[in-house]
């Protein structure tokens, strides 16, 4: 089975922080380089997410956390995926979450963490060379 | 890092049918892409298709098209259906990407395991749906969807693919944005079995009524049997008990199925989204053989450069074509 | 982060990286003259200090009498742990302190509720459920000394009536306590989007605020009118400016339509400003923001009491432009910034700490940003005279330019309806996202510098300490909420809960039957879910 031609990527804003500048701003630089972007809106919970995801056949689900909850979120997001059999859709992130917390994410599986002011194309790159297609 | 699994098609086309999530949504991405495997998958699911609701809604954005799909969700899961929805946006000429936003409206769905969305990007298809659109819609039903919701982009004026595919088409206005104006002008009524007048707590929405109402049983031929009916929604309210004309919408779609049902006009209806769907693969098939007949060849170039010199022109090239790869 | 390797190619890194547009998208001239402010009327357009039309500033002695209140953030998640902040910022020599609420809290939601797990007391928020916490944090402070500023919204109305209740016990007139809060609904439908109730019904809560605190809390601020979120998510000063001001308006036209009468309630509107990288600009946005604000108070709105004129803003150092990468930068981002602020005339500031992009403050990094303040009072000569700007080419030239530059928006908002219409038509939010993400690719080009993020990068070491917060803190406190809920008066309780329904659905003012509630116990989820459930959820229509 041939990977896919044109990547999906799902951005979600999860919990019960409002603040969606970052997250618009990678959508649509992602949407730029050629991928096609679900965007979720706020106040996702992870299940809202992985459904999504798992039902929109991303490649990656990015999530945007700033309100300091990452370590439940990802954890909760990570499982899910894992009970429903897709853990072979990359994670990753961005907001602010501290460089001490991104190795054991790393260990429950997540992808890359972004910090803020992080260069989109960064992102981009990332994902074209992660993710096969 | 190789991160996909890899079923064999059989056994995604197995797991679809016995309702797998995952399944649809990978033979979905397959359908998309158009890959090669995609027409053997489509043989294997069309036995299991043909006999759910399908619903189409077109409208300009802003019309509201997408809150109403998230009320209509309810009433169906409501009335026990389990429902599959096809939002469309458009791609970006330049990048190819797209921002798909349209399920945010109805995400309080997404963990209800009754309701399965898909946004699609419509990558460069003009028409209003995406170029694999019709064979989703097939995944969906082959699923065990009972209905199935398009979403399509645009206002229905050039975008007019979906009345082929739906069998209940619902054109969604709102009063004062001149659409309704335009779509009068445009004969969209004869395209819609249904006319959501939108926002319909706004100034100016009697009078659109009305004079939607009067178009209609003036304009229209009655001895067409189904009169396109306008039901009056406030589809946006901060409480549920604000909602207005959602039940009167799902009524005018269930009365418009039986009618469809009753007077036999779904095969007709039916007959219609399998001609668009020949007319697609006999399309696609064409030009993959002629294609793959000439590659290589640099025969392509040779024509079009004899077109634009003035030797020959589009019709004499396909002639010619025609009658070497299909002997006619 | 790639090694930056321009260096290499550029021998003058310095060469033409001044930036030629500034952050509101305006060319900057590499010369101003007498001919960029021909026309202009000093006596008329600008004036003196305390006079119609305020530009130089809104008293006539500003900071020569009554420097600018040093205001900085107190809050932690635990109540306890926040009151002991506050009273170090206070000995320190803040008169003012900000209370950030966590983001529950924001969201109306009590620390128990399933929604708030894992963000309990996060990131410099305190955790109010209760009137009880209400009095840990405010524990030993003089309510009638120290100007407190609830940075809280959508929950305000809760938030005032535990605050007066609190005052109430401790026998201290209302007309005694000091301070702000923030409630602004139409900037979160705008930018923060941490909203409950619609448009309507929101600005219901607010008017009523409003009219309690001038009948009972005359020396309090009952709104921020904010467009520090505005430009966080990405409106340029214009914009902010331009926004803040046409929401302002809407606000007044509210109160006027509510009843209550211009001079009576204008006087107690504040606003809240940050204060961007570029100084000049700036300057300029504030006094364009006093000049437009007299004007149009005195001409369109007819409000006869000078108070009515005045501008009075709070400001905020801009959070967005600080880096993680090599932090100790925003030191003097933060310098300039707050320079800028005094420049520009401001009531009340607030400095951020060097850390903030990433974590809570520590002491020090705390310590710092006040500092900061102090130095320019005492040391830089900034604040020794009112307005230093004025008379500057460049800067009566940029005053004029965003005036100008605001009318056209006030004109495009006016055509589409409003304010409210434009937030339902999704105008505002598609306005600010365009900004953020041409700001974005303004970076991403180097069109824009921000030294250590595209340019003098370095591979480094994170070697700020970053403040943990307490784990086990939030379990504690759903402990402790759950001891309180058992231990009230339960029918008292479910009375008060009809009593609050009742005067939802009604049309007398809130504030009474709140009070009551909380006193009785009423938690801030339950008030806000009383609410939620009269007055009807907002979800947001337009996206991009």
């Amino acid at each position: 089975m041939s990977p896919k031609k044109t990547l999906r990527i799902l951005i979600a804003k999860p919990g019960l922080d409002g603040h969606d500048r970052g997250a618009k701003v990678v959508a649509r630089a992602l949407s730029n380089a050629g991928m096609e972007v679900i965007y979720s809106g706020l106040h996702q919970t992870p299940e809202q997410i992985v459904n999504t995801a798992i039902d929109e056949d991303v490649d990656a689900i990015g999530l945007s956390i700033l309100s300091g909850a990452h370590n439940t979120i990802f954890a909760r997001v990570m499982k899910l995926l894992k009970e429903k059999g897709a853990s072979d859709i990359l994670v990753f992130g961005g907001g602010t979450i501290p460089k001490k917390d991104w190795t054991p994410l790393e260990t429950m599986g997540v992808g890359r963490i972004f910090s803020p002011g992080t260069d989109t194309r960064e992102i981009v790159t990332y994902l074209t060379e992660t993710l096969p297609h | 890092m190789s991160r996909r699994k890899s079923p064999s098609p059989e056994e995604l086309v197995e797991k679809l049918l016995s309702g797998d999530r995952r399944a649809a949504a990978r033979l979905i991405s397959i359908i998309e892409d158009q890959s090669d495997q995609a027409n053997d998958m489509m043989k294997m699911i069309f036995p299991h298709t043909g006999r759910s609701m399908i619903i189409g809604l077109t409208g300009s954005g802003g019309s509201g098209k997408s809150t109403l799909i998230d009320h209509l969700i309810g009433r169906f899961r409501a009335m026990d259906k389990k429902v599959g929805v096809v939002a469309v946006d458009p791609s970006s000429p330049f990048s190819g990407g797209a921002l798909l936003g349209d399920r945010i409206r109805f995400q309080s769905h997404a963990v209800d395991d009754g309701v399965f969305i898909r946004s699609m990007a419509s990558r460069g298809y003009l028409g209003g749906l995406a170029r694999g659109t019709t064979d989703v819609v097939r995944v969906m039903e082959a699923m065990g969807n009972d209905v199935i919701i398009i979403e399509t982009l645009g206002a229905g004026q050039d975008e007019i693919d979906i009345i082929h595919l739906a069998q209940t088409c619902i054109l969604i206005l709102t009063p004062g944005m001149g659409d309704d104006i335009q779509a009068m002008k445009a004969g969209i009524m004869e395209i819609a079995d249904i006319i959501a007048l939108n926002k319909a707590d706004l100034d100016k929405a009697n009078l659109c009524l009305s004079s939607l109402e009067t178009s209609i049983h003036y304009g229209m031929d009655k001895k067409k049997g189904w009169l396109p009916r306008v039901v009056p929604t406030i589809a946006f309210a901060s409480k549920s008990t604000d909602v207005r004309g959602v039940d009167e919408l799902v009524q005018a779609i269930i009365d418009h199925q039986a009618y469809l049902h009753e007077t036999r006009k779904i095969d007709e209806v039916r007959n219609k989204r399998i001609e668009q769907e020949l007319g697609l693969v006999f399309k696609d098939e064409v030009e993959k053989v002629v294609f793959a007949g000439i590659k290589g060849t640099g025969k392509k170039r040779q024509y079009i450069e004899s077109i634009r010199t003035g030797k020959s022109d589009p019709y004499s090239v396909v002639k010619e074509v025609l009658s070497t790869f299909l002997r006619v | 982060m790639a090694q930056d390797t321009t260096a290499n190619t550029n021998p003058d890194p310095f060469a033409g990286i001044a930036p030629v547009k500034n952050l509101s998208g305006f060319e900057i001239n590499p010369l101003y003259g007498p001919e960029d402010v021909k026309g202009m009327d000093f006596e008329r357009d600008v004036g003196l200090p305390g006079e119609y039309p305020y530009v130089r500033g809104v008293y006539s002695t500003m900071y020569r009498v009554r420097p600018w209140t040093i205001r900085q953030l107190g809050s932690l998640g635990p109540p306890g742990e926040a009151n002991k902040r506050i009273r170090q910022l206070v000995d320190m020599g803040a008169n003012g302190i900000s209370i950030c609420l966590d983001m529950p809290t924001i969201m109306g939601r009590d620390s128990d509720d399933p929604l708030a797990e894992g963000e309990v007391g996060c990131c410099g928020g305190v955790a109010i459920d209760t009137i009880q916490d209400m009095r840990e944090l405010l524990a030993g402070i003089e309510l009638d000394k120290i100007s407190i500023n609830f940075v809280s919204n959508s929950q305000s109305a809760v938030i005032l009536a535990m605050f007066c209740a609190l005052a109430e016990e401790r026998g201290l007139p209302w007309n005694l306590l000091t301070g702000t809060m923030q409630n602004d609904a139409l900037k979160e439908y705008q930018a923060q989007k941490s909203y409950y109730f619609p448009p309507r019904p929101s600005m219901r809560l607010i008017m009523d605020t409003i009219s309690f605190c001038m009948r009972n809390l005359p020396r309090f601020n009952p709104i921020s009118i904010s467009g520090y979120h505005l430009a966080s998510a990405g409106a340029t000063p214009m914009q902010e400016l331009a926004f803040t001001l046409a929401n302002g308006f809407t606000y007044v036209e509210e109160g006027i339509k509510s009843g209550m009468s211009v001079d009576d309630f204008a006087p107690r509107l504040s606003f809240f400003f940050k204060v961007h990288n570029d100084l000049f600009e700036n300057v300029a946005k504030f006094r364009a923001a006093r000049r437009i604000w007299a004007r149009t108070m005195k001409e369109k709105f007819w409000a006869k009491n000078p108070a009515s004129w005045r501008f009075r803003v709070h400001t905020q150092t801009s959070g967005s432009s600080l880096t993680a990468q090599q932090m100790e930068n925003n030191i003097i981002r933060t310098t300039i910034q707050a320079l800028s602020a005094v420049m520009a005339g401001t009531q009340s500031l607030h400095t951020n700490a060097f850390d903030e992009a990433f974590s809570v403050p520590t002491p020090h990094s705390e310590r710092l940003a006040l500092r900061t303040q102090q130095i320019i009072l005492h040391e830089s000569g900034a604040a020794s005279t009112i307005d230093p700007l004025a008379g500057s080419y460049y800067v009566e030239a940029l005053t004029q330019q965003m005036e100008e530059a605001c009318e056209k928006y006030f004109q495009s908002i006016a055509e589409m309806g409003g304010v409210i219409a434009g937030i339902e038509k999704g105008y505002f939010q598609r306005e600010i996202a365009e900004s953020a993400f041409r700001y974005q690719r303004s970076l991403e080009k180097g069109a824009r510098i921000v030294v250590g993020l595209n340019k003098y990068t370095e591979e480094e070491e994170s070697p700020i300490a970053l403040r943990e917060l307490d784990s086990e803190f939030e379990k504690n406190k759903v402990a402790a909420l759950k001891k309180y809920k058992e231990d009230r008066d339960q029918d008292l309780l479910r009375a008060k809960g009809e009593e609050l329904r009742a005067v939802c659905k009604g049309r007398d003012n809130v504030m009474p039957a709140l009070i009551s509630a909380v006193r009785a116990g009423m938690t801030l989820g339950e008030a806000i879910g009383h609410m939620r459930d009269i007055f009807g959820v907002y979800r947001e229509q337009a996206v991009f």
